[in-house]
């Protein structure tokens, strides 16, 4: 009996009227867990009742206590009929369950009801008494802390990054069972909630107890989503990065937490004890095969004698033309790749076999994290993204399912899905994004992850992440002994551009790419565009500021059923994606821009239309050549006037240049010169001395810009489009034009506000105290039924578009203002309409500080050059891993093979994929591509080694900055604590003392009176009031002050105006904390913690 | 092509004062899209018009869930659903329960009942306020009302605390209220000239002065009701125009203080029987619940007009009353 959960009811208010008759209320209160019921005392004729109920105690099993939520229910007690249910209250009870979390729940909640809304609040208590358990086999995997934060927990230090967990539940869905014919919306509501409770609760636990077995104590970037396939089921599943982690004890350096160089780390324990080291197997050999749960990565730190090293011989690996050697990669693993230091730079080669030893030893190299310790990314490859279509109803098989959810069912008739099956294809998708990652020269794929978008039967599976090498030091443990001896070597490459090189060869590329030398440190090769899926280092060099940028799409497609259905639509993916991914490049280059973070791609489907969405961060890298201009050409004379094309071109040209001016790109290089001067001169190479110089060839190929072109040009589509000075935008039918014109129909914030989507704002760290979080959502109706892919792109482009304009006209009383973490998510919940659902938070800055900061730019280069000096004695030990592990990955990789379940009887993007040639594996390696105008450097570059958040550092405390947060917060002489939201890991001017636990609920809400409460819209605006009312009541409740990674993962709307009805599901996450002001901390801790003044540098890089 | 649905929801509610104000005044989405319109805030943010319909139309939502919290003020601060600054919910407090002067002086004295409410329409056409802010405003009328109908207690102050309302906004609802009570008549023509401020004024002193209240602090309904004692005992007072004696010494006291300060003298000296007169016998009618319906009115006819025609000014007027006031005191019979 390892718990006693201890429930008390202290008081109601505000209670509806129940009894027409004496206008009052007669309450009284159950509550339940698990089986066991209690019930308050009836409190007479009142509408704020005073029970003050002894303390009701459950002793349960942990497992209980981690997956079944404490459920209260208020009734109103009626002599002669049934007692009403005025609401009830879900709550949670995990964070309990962590030692150092929250050690009571207490608090008003509101009282929800799936009909009417919140009604009335009721204040509880409730307690945890935990026994120690020393069952090894136990199935609970209480004191596991989950974080949704995607980067390393303020107050945390990570002393080992394990790596991908992930799990999945499976159920059938209330709502379509049998019995919900015959019981009431509300009954049927209250089942899917609490169905959805119990499955989110034993997921985690799942997801626990694969952490503990790996090692570890912490899930960072936790990430859930639910899959509501109608008749075939539910689906709840999440994914996450095993961590182990350290609190830092407050006298520590609080945000320091990223430091794990050995000079500034603070001695761990774990990593010094060296009993601690042999308590688990050093090698890879001990795996028996990938399919058991992964270990830590670790290296080898001894060095025997290395074999022959030839950095210069060339390499035989797979190309990327060639599919069917990508779809071997997993399974040959790297072995003809790690075997040779054919990279550039002999120091990355090793360093990457190292990490890739440890890497090699996992099943998934996967990180749901976007942010990290400065040095654990080392170089950035591109992104990686698979997709696959599956049908449901093909895998409709009454399977033996998971005994644990007959658990949760309070009926008999179950015939839940095998969880293997959706395992199978999400395994299928993860090998996929894997093997592309090695085909980029990576070993592992940071921010990682998952979604689907589901239409009747149809499903999409969708995975993103960023291929990428990392630095092996955080893979194991005993990183401190490790650490020494990495310090004698530094960092291999410099920090603010070192992400930016090649991780693949250069003589071999996966894909045509134009290489130059680093702008930076002028010494390692970088891409000209650099695409990924996660926040910007805080250490990268960057010009100006970033941007929004957003592609967006639709196709229409005939409706179909089944697997005619499935092959149109993996037919048009491809396309999608590629005309996505064109229009982000244009965009891109538009905005003078070279690089973006956080890129998002979403892609929904309807009965008779696709509809994509990419967003991302633009931002110029300095570390990166200037991107070209784009240049209009005429295929047809005779159509369009060269006057015209002039014409556009001017604007194009004006446009680039006015971006400029509006994001204050004025990279701080002697050769930036406009765009437009490159085109036409002759590539000339940095004569640099450092290498030797790329031969580039010239020449320009077409941009295909619709898919009617015929089949024989689409083979030799490439998506690179060639390589070519200016990037080339060919005007041949009006579709064209039209096109550029959507492009320069974006239009720029207006002045004051700056947009992103990602954790920091480039270009922007001084944050002031103003947050506001929001969620919009707009639904569109297409009337017209014959409407064609233009006209539906330009509906979709103004449909985002107009959201934004309202968005700043909204908030501009906060300016000077960023919208960040612009979430956007589309959906199309019926035939002829679209959805869109926003979420983001706008922060205040202080614009006289930006400037400064943007003026001056330390440079330091000395110690780029003492680095080189220590390169040699790291390749012995790093050589000798290497050479142990190609073994280890062979061996693993047949367990993978026979692991290989066979894809499911549904139609797969990937076997498409097959069919076509090259280009189409290009296009889902997406990595950067489209060439643009070269560059003649004459002179040697400064190399600005600076460091942004050393400046952060010097920057004094802004004085004021927290003081509207405070006085905000001091609510004078109310019961409400204010509770600030927002999606970001951080709140500016603040500083996380606690992180109290994960916030996890899911709401259902239904009116039959849709017209009384105001129509689609009052029944979404007052039901999201009440989610963030819900989500704000139990942060407080915990004893929390906000809610950080705040995200809304779920908002499902449906409605039947014609019957008065709607309903509508939604969906939140995110972290309960504790944070104070940093002025107050300051006052407390005089500790001279220089790290934190700087918002969002600092704490992105956590 | 149509929006379905459209909302924008914020952790803290957004509220803009000047949709605010304009939901109050009762525009519909549309007319108050116009009035920013040509207010300008589309230049502000190169807003376009549906992006400021959209935006109005998210107000106006806000404000109608927020309008049943408005109901009982005290909720506002312990209620869930919306985050609001303090600040915040004291303007949108003050603001909901302010009124115009020109609704309320048509209302003022009125019962505060259904019947009064069916003529609301007439009132907005005649005071040019819109019928939905009519109705507001008569409905926070009626719901100050009845709740200090209940409290014991001094009748400002109860308002204040429990709408959480400003000094001047409580007075202001304290005269409202006790006019309704006591249903002063104020909407006979020759009492026109008269600004709600006026009589509000008038409301306070009575409020301080006759009421049981200012005898007795703990009564129920102690500042709504005239106190009865007090107006009996004003029948007394009909010995100054009876005991022709006393009236002449009265005379001759007033006139004796006032000779040389008042260019009306000689009027003043002229009239001052029925002035007199006029006074005491309003005053002695007060036990009568009709007579004191008429209060304001007879003053107005018996006292205030005939000073009037004899072009008295302001500071004439309260000379004479407060001499009239002072010689009375030494007069032996009120010794």
């Amino acid at each position: 009996m390892p718990g006693k959960l201890k429930a008390k009811i202290v008081a109601g208010r505000h209670l509806p009227v129940m009894d027409r008759a004496s206008d009052l209320t007669d309450a009284f209160v159950e509550v339940k867990f698990g089986n066991t019921t209690f019930k308050t005392d009836v409190c007479p004729k009142s509408l704020n009742p005073q029970w003050n109920s002894e303390w009701f105690k459950f002793e349960v099993d942990d497992e209980d206590l981690q997956d079944e939520p404490l459920q209260i229910t208020v009734l109103d007690h009626d002599t002669y009929s049934a007692n009403d249910a005025i609401g009830k209250v879900y709550i949670d009870i995990d964070p309990l369950l962590y030692s150092e979390a929250a050690s009571v729940i207490s608090g008003w909640f509101p009282i929800y009801d799936t009909i009417h809304g919140i009604r009335g609040e009721i204040n509880v208590i409730v307690k945890v008494e935990l026994f120690n358990d020393l069952n090894r086999f136990r199935q609970s995997s209480c004191g596991v802390k989950f974080f949704c934060t995607t980067c390393i927990p303020q107050c945390y230090r990570a002393t080992l990054v394990h790596g991908f967990v992930e799990e999945l539940v499976v159920n059938e869905d209330p709502e379509y069972q049998w019995i919900d014919r015959i019981r009431t919306p509300r009954a049927s509501n209250e089942a899917r909630q609490r169905l959805i409770s119990l499955m989110s609760g034993e997921l985690q636990r799942k997801i626990g107890l694969k952490v503990l077995e790996m090692g570890g104590n912490a899930v960072v970037g936790y990430l859930q989503c639910f899959d509501l396939e109608g008749e075939s089921g539910l689906v709840v599943r999440a994914i996450g990065t095993a961590c182990t982690l350290d609190k830092l004890s407050s006298g520590s350096a609080p945000n320091t937490n990223t430091h794990m160089h050995p000079n500034t780390a603070p001695a761990s324990n774990a990593c010094n004890s060296p009993s601690k080291d042999g308590k688990e197997p050093v090698f890879v050999e001990d795996l028996p095969s990938s399919s058991g749960p992964p270990t830590p990565f670790r290296a080898l730190p001894t060095s025997s004698s290395p074999p022959p090293f030839s950095p210069s011989k060339p390499c035989s690996r797979q190309s990327s033309s060639s599919d069917t050697d990508l779809s071997l990669t997993p399974k040959t693993g790297m072995g003809s790749g790690g075997s040779a230091g054919k990279e550039a730079g002999p120091l990355r080669t090793l360093l990457r076999q190292q990490t890739q030893t440890a890497l090699e030893q996992r099943e998934f190299p996967f990180f749901t994290l976007t942010s990290f310790p400065p040095g654990f990314l080392l170089h950035v490859g591109g992104v990686v993204s698979a997709r696959s279509v599956k049908l449901l109803d093909r895998i409709h098989n009454p399977a033996l399912g998971n005994t644990r959810s007959y658990k949760l069912l309070d009926w008999n008739s179950v015939t839940a899905d095998e969880p293997e099956t959706r395992d199978a294809w999400w395994e299928e998708i993860r090998q996929e994004i894997k093997s592309h990652a090695r085909a980029l020269g990576c070993h592992a794929v940071v921010g990682y992850s998952e979604s689907t978008s589901i239409c009747e039967e149809v499903c999409i599976l969708s995975a993103s992440g960023t291929a990428a090498i990392l630095n092996p030091r955080y893979m194991r443990e005993g990183c401190l002994d490790i650490g020494c001896t990495d310090h004698r070597f530094e960092e291999p490459s410099p920090p603010n551009c070192g992400f930016c090189h090649i991780p693949y060869d250069e003589l071999n590329m996966p894909f045509p790419a134009q290489l130059t030398y680093c702008y930076h440190c002028r010494r390692q090769k970088v891409p000209d565009v650099l695409f990924t899926t996660i926040d910007l280092p805080s250490e990268a060099a960057v010009a100006g500021k970033g941007c929004l940028i957003q592609a967006r799409l639709c196709r229409l497609k005939k409706k179909a059923q089944g697997e005619a259905n499935a092959t149109a639509i993996s037919n048009l993916l491809p396309f999608m994606e590629y005309e996505l991914h064109t229009q982000l490049m244009n965009k891109l280059k538009l905005r003078s821009m070279n690089a973006l973070f956080g890129l998002h791609i979403q892609i929904s489907v309807g009965e008779n239309m696709l509809l994509g969405l990419a967003s991302a961060t633009g931002v110029y890298l300095t570390a990166l050549p200037a991107p070209g201009g784009i240049q209009i050409a005429g295929k047809t004379p005779g159509d369009l006037s060269s006057e015209h094309i002039s014409s556009i071109q001017k604007r194009i040209n004006d446009t680039i240049a006015v971006n400029k001016e509006l994001y204050q790109i004025n990279p701080p290089k002697l050769f930036a010169l406009d765009p437009e001067v490159f085109c036409g001169i002759n590539m000339e190479l940095a004569e640099e001395g450092v290498g030797s110089p790329i031969p580039e060839p010239r020449h320009r190929s077409r941009l295909f810009r619709s898919h009617s072109e015929s089949s024989d040009e689409l083979s030799e589509l490439d998506l690179s489009h060639g390589k070519k000075d200016a990037f080339v935008l060919e005007i041949d039918d009006t579709d064209a034009v039209e096109d550029i014109h959507s492009l320069l129909i974006d239009a720029p914030p207006p002045t004051g506000f700056y947009s992103c989507n990602t954790e920091n704002m480039p270009g922007i760290s001084n944050w002031t105290s103003g947050v506001q979080m929001f969620t919009s959502v707009r639904v569109l109706r297409l009337s017209n039924a014959n409407l064609t892919n233009q006209g539906l792109n330009k509906i979709f482009t103004d449909l985002c578009e107009n959201l934004l304009k309202s968005f700043y006209f909204k908030l501009r009383s906060m300016i000077p203002c960023c919208l960040c973490h612009l979430n956007f998510t589309v959906a199309v919940p019926e035939e002829e309409l679209i959805q869109v659902t926003v979420t983001a938070v706008a922060m205040t800055y202080d614009k006289e500080q930006t400037q400064e900061k943007t003026a001056e730019k330390p440079v330091n280069k000395g110690s780029l050059e003492a680095e080189e000096q220590l390169q040699f004695p790291l390749e012995l030990c790093a050589d000798s891993s290497s050479s142990n592990i190609q073994t280890a990955s062979k061996i693993s990789g047949v367990g993978e093979s026979t692991n290989m379940s066979p894809r499911a009887a549904s139609v797969d993007y990937g076997s498409f994929a097959d069919r076509c040639s090259t280009w189409l594996e290009l296009l889902r390696l997406k990595a950067h591509t489209i060439r643009r105008g070269s560059v003649k450097t004459s002179r040697r570059t400064q190399s600005l080694a600076h460091s942004v958040s050393s400046l952060e550092r010097c920057s004094p405390l802004q004085e004021g900055r927290s003081r509207s947060l405070r006085s905000s917060r001091s609510f004078g002489g109310s019961s409400v604590t204010v509770v600030k939201m927002t999606p970001l890991s951080f709140l500016p001017g603040t500083r996380i003392i606690k992180y109290l636990g994960i916030i996890n609920m899911f709401f259902i809400r239904e009116t039959t009176s849709l017209r009384e409460e105001g129509g689609v819209s009052g029944f979404l605006h007052s039901f999201i009031a009440e989610v963030f009312a819900m989500v704000r009541a139990h942060v407080a409740a915990l004893g929390g002050n906000a809610v950080v990674s705040y995200s809304m993962k779920e908002c499902v709307f449906m409605e039947n105006p014609n019957k008065n009805q709607a309903q509508c599901l939604i969906n939140v996450s995110g972290d309960a904390v504790i944070c104070i002001s940093e002025t107050d901390q300051e006052s407390s801790a005089s500790t001279a913690n220089t790290g934190q003044t700087g918002g969002s540098e600092t704490d992105g890089a956590t | 092509m149509s929006v379905e649905l459209d909302v924008f929801v914020g952790n803290t509610t957004i509220m803009d004062e000047e949709v605010y104000q304009l939901w109050l005044d009762g525009y519909t989405v549309n007319d108050a899209v116009k009035v920013r319109m040509e207010g300008g805030v589309m230049d502000e943010c190169e807003a376009s018009k549906d992006v400021l319909l959209s935006d109005t139309m998210d107000q106006y939502r806000t404000f109608q869930m927020c309008e049943r919290l408005l109901h009982s003020p005290a909720k506002l601060a312990n209620q869930l659903l919306f985050q609001i600054p303090p600040h915040r919910q004291i303007m949108l407090i003050e603001r909901y329960y302010a009124f115009d002067d020109t609704f309320v002086r048509e209302v003022l004295g009125k019962k505060l009942s259904k019947g009064t409410k069916k003529d609301l329409d007439d009132i907005s056409a005649k005071t040019s306020v819109t019928l939905k802010s009519c109705r507001r405003q008569f409905d926070n009328f009626k719901r100050v009302f009845k709740v200090v109908e209940e409290l014991k207690g001094p009748l400002v102050e109860n308002i204040r605390q429990h709408f959480l309302l400003s000094d001047k906004l409580a007075r202001d609802y304290a005269a409202i209220v006790f006019f309704a009570n006591n249903r002063f008549e104020t909407g006979k023509r020759k009492l026109q000239y008269l600004s709600f401020q006026d009589f509000a004024f008038c409301a306070g002193q009575l409020i301080s002065n006759w009421t049981v209240g200012a005898v007795d602090n703990m009564v129920e309904d102690m500042d709504v009701d005239l106190d009865k004692e007090f107006l009996q005992e004003l029948k007394e007072l009909k010995i100054l125009i009876t005991d022709k004696d006393l009236l002449d010494q009265h005379k001759s006291l007033v006139c004796t203080a006032l000779r040389g300060k008042t260019k009306v003298f000689i009027e003043m000296e002229g009239s001052f029987k029925n002035l007199s007169r006029g006074l005491i016998n309003i005053a002695a009618k007060l036990t009568n619940t009709k007579d004191v319906r008429d209060f304001f009115i007879d003053l107005v006819e018996k006292f205030i007009e005939p000073c009037r025609s004899d072009r008295w000014s302001a500071a004439d007027m309260k000379l004479y009353l407060t001499h009239y006031t002072n010689s009375a005191h030494i007069l032996d019979t009120f010794k």
